[in-house]
């Protein structure tokens, strides 16, 4: 089989794994906006604070260490204990479990029913606020992130390509994890949503938030459920980032790759944010390989918005979301 | 009548701070933001130093420092906003260390025009070098350029000073600062023989798994980076990944702090990164620094950046800042110099080892003059390397001289061009 061939294979399977890798930063943009019509601009901030929570959590920093030391002239920095990994995960899940119900009480609470524009002016604020929040909580270092999750080139699948087609294929540990964790997600979330009682409540409240509480639907516990739901979805897509670059206020930044999955996925669907990412990772990706060479590289980042926004003019609710009907 | 509240507190504050003073440093830090892991620990060698000197001496020469630190957040429009409202501080600023490719771009007409000097330490534009063509912007010890040809002499010294074949890949920031070493590269490869790809990443830098991929499948011998922020993290991760060998691959200073390499643990062992200064925290000026300014409580930040390579690269900017000021008192006879005599002081600046021992750090960075044909200095840079087992890098190389034949041709092309665009005589 010819070298360009094989590695184009090759480029077309990290394109899949990098798509997962944008598709679960996109979930939580999804659930959101599903739930309460709101587009989270906050939500690459979140994965940024669930994973600083969770380092500082497993390496027993004292939050706001710098703030305490300042004012009360001490010098505490860690409690010298190590958490362990499962345990600062459910630790970190109650983290951002209060936030939602912090940032409803605050915020949507006093929101309800206004404009898309103003609620997303609102995580505008949120973002820069939790980003600052998270630095003077746990400082603005690179920490390092490992919950034990395996790293680099899997041998079983190079050794296999490599007798089969005597070149090795590179498939990164972690991003083979990542494709797992996004799959059972995506399979709970879907199963969540279609059919546990609170799932239907939660499209109930994305349909009309009014006709929702005439029915007697919780509008504060369905909002901060999903906030919270969407706060575990950041904390894994966190981790999973975290794991590739240490945990550091770029991290933030992951929402920028999750934008074109959505317009090309829709706003709206679970399943079609993972679709949208497959699409987007192996499209930016084999571009790259293709054309990258010949028009000086570094095609990815506007490669993909080019990609949605040709499914933007053919499809404007993406491809698996809903067709806005509106009534006269 | 609130506004008016507001106008009175401010300028009460303003007078009784500690504008009076007689030398303003202006530090545009960035301790906020993606690359803040980076700034803090630079911002902190620089201000403790001016306040060491403060602290122990009673400023230069009698004067004190006036430090005032501004937040860029490594935003280029912030940075300008920070020299605009910081020029007129206390007596007026002597110098900016804007530390950012972009802030610098901004700064240079700016700053010329107001008469203030920039020290653009290892990065900005690099043909400032050229003193003639831009008078008040200076970038020793070393540039870019420079860089280039000291990686490219490391390889060519492991290599029995043949090199006519081998690949030679450059993951790049695809920005103005990334792209910086390719034309001096691509010089470099006419005279050696070599090889030379190109894998521009983009900001930031978080996804660069197919720039990895082709560097796995084309097999170049040596990997050289021009990264910043996450991305210098991600590429050394990556490379760990496809098992590239990290002797082999090179980073520029800015790809060569700790920073970079501690999240890919053990695996970045061995990776290696120019520098044009010395590592390590074993310095006579280390005790002055803990005795008068960390354990009297005046650091800059928490105190715990000592040593590390950024910080130590802060306080060698402050150093040299220094440096300058007392060589401009000297020339002027007097001690309440202004940013025009800062600037004179810039360009006679002397650094011997004599000097740097006396100053508590022997043997920490190398022996430079500049001049008004040269603001660059020498051009001097060595190899340092991880030790992931000591969590240190290690300095691996004597000092390398940057191959000027080509260097000089390339300054004097690109500021003879500045100097065209922009209407300047070009004259020292």
């Amino acid at each position: 089989m010819p070298d360009q061939l094989l590695f184009g294979m090759e480029v077309v399977l990290n394109g899949l794994m990098a798509g997962v890798l944008y598709a679960l930063v996109a979930l939580g943009f999804v659930l959101i906006y599903k739930a309460s019509g709101i587009f989270n601009y906050a939500q690459g901030v979140m994965a940024l604070f669930a994973a600083l929570t969770l380092v500082g959590v497993m390496e027993g920093q004292v939050p706001f260490a710098h703030l305490i030391n300042a004012i009360l002239g001490t010098q505490v920095h860690h409690f010298g204990w190590h958490v362990p990994t499962l345990l600062a995960i459910i630790l970190t899940i109650l983290v951002m479990v209060l936030l939602a119900w912090t940032v409803n009480q605050l915020i949507f609470r006093h929101l309800v029913n206004q404009e898309p524009i103003i609620l997303f002016m609102a995580t505008i604020g949120l973002a820069y606020f939790l980003e600052g929040f998270g630095d003077i909580m746990w400082g603005s270092d690179i920490k390092k992130l490992d919950v034990g999750l395996p790293q680099g080139i899997n041998p079983a699948i190079d050794d296999l390509t490599f007798g089969i087609f005597g070149y090795g294929f590179f498939i990164d540990n972690l991003d083979i994890v990542a494709t797992v964790v996004a799959a059972l997600l995506v399979v709970s979330l879907v199963l969540f949503a279609q059919y546990s009682k609170q799932g239907r409540a939660m499209r109930a409240v994305a349909d009309d938030h009014q006709a929702a509480l005439s029915v007697g639907i919780s509008l504060k516990f369905i909002w901060v459920m999903v906030w919270s739901l969407a706060g575990f979805v950041a904390l894994v897509a966190g981790i999973m980032w975290g794991t590739k670059s240490g945990v550091q206020f770029s991290l933030s930044l992951i929402a920028l790759k999750a934008l074109p999955v959505l317009m090309l996925g829709g706003f709206t669907s679970i399943p079609g944010a993972i679709v949208g990412g497959l699409i987007i990772g192996v499209g930016e990706k084999l571009f790259e390989f293709s054309v990258g060479p010949m028009v000086g590289g570094a095609t990815e980042n506007w490669f993909a918005y080019v990609l949605a926004l040709i499914f933007l003019v053919f499809r404007p609710q993406g491809l698996f979301g809903e067709k806005i009907i509106e009534r006269v | 009548m609130r506004q008016t509240l507001l106008t009175a507190v401010t300028a009460a504050v303003l007078a009784a701070g500690p504008a009076l003073a007689d030398l303003t440093i202006v530090d545009t830090s960035y301790r906020t933001g993606p690359y803040a892991a980076n700034g803090i620990p630079f911002s902190d060698g620089y201000q403790d130093y001016f306040t060491l000197l403060n602290e122990r001496d009673g400023g230069v020469g009698g004067e004190k420092i006036n430090l005032v630190e501004c937040e860029t957040g490594y935003n280029t429009e912030k940075g300008v906003e920070c020299y605009e409202a910081t020029k007129g501080a206390g007596n007026g600023a002597l110098l900016y260390q804007p530390l950012s490719t972009g802030i610098t771009y901004q700064l240079i007409p700016k700053a010329t025009a107001d008469g203030i000097p920039l020290h653009t330490m290892g990065y900005g534009r690099t043909s400032a070098k050229n003193g003639g063509v831009f008078p008040y912007v200076f970038n020793y010890p070393a540039n870019y350029w420079d860089g280039a040809s000291h990686a490219i002499t490391h390889i060519l010294n492991e290599n029995g000073g043949d090199i006519s074949g081998k690949k030679i890949a450059l993951v790049y920031h695809n920005s103005a600062y990334g792209k910086e070493p390719i034309r001096t590269l691509e010089e470099l490869a006419k005279k050696h023989g070599y090889e030379l790809s190109l894998l521009p990443v983009d900001h930031p830098g978080q996804e660069q798994k197919s720039q990895w991929l082709q560097i796995r499948q084309q097999r170049p011998d040596y990997v050289l980076m021009w990264g910043w922020g996450v991305m210098n993290q991600v590429a050394i991760q990556e490379a760990v990944n496809i098992r590239f060998p990290m002797e082999n691959f090179i980073g520029i200073w800015w790809s060569g702090s700790e920073n970079d390499v501690k999240a890919a643990g053990a695996g970045a062992n061995g990776y290696k990164a120019l520098t044009f200064h010395n590592l390590g925290s074993g310095y006579p000026i280390y005790d002055d620094l803990r005795k008068h300014v960390v354990d009297a409580g005046k650091a800059a930040g928490a105190g715990d950046q000592l040593g590390t390579v950024l910080y130590n690269r802060g306080m060698y900017a402050a150093i040299l800042a220094a440096e300058a000021i007392k060589t401009a008192q000297e020339m002027h006879g007097t001690a309440a110099i202004n940013a025009s005599q800062m600037r004179d002081g810039m360009e006679n600046l002397e650094m011997t080892e004599a000097k740097m021992t006396a100053l508590g750090v022997p043997n920490f960075g190398p022996e430079f003059k500049v001049s008004c044909e040269n603001h660059g200095g020498n051009g001097l840079g060595a190899v340092s390397q991880w030790d992931a087992a000591a969590g240190e890098f290690k300095l691996i190389t004597d000092y390398y001289q940057s191959d000027q034949e080509i260097i000089a041709a390339l300054v004097a092309e690109d500021s003879a061009a500045f100097a065209a665009e922009n209407g300047i005589t070009p004259g020292c």
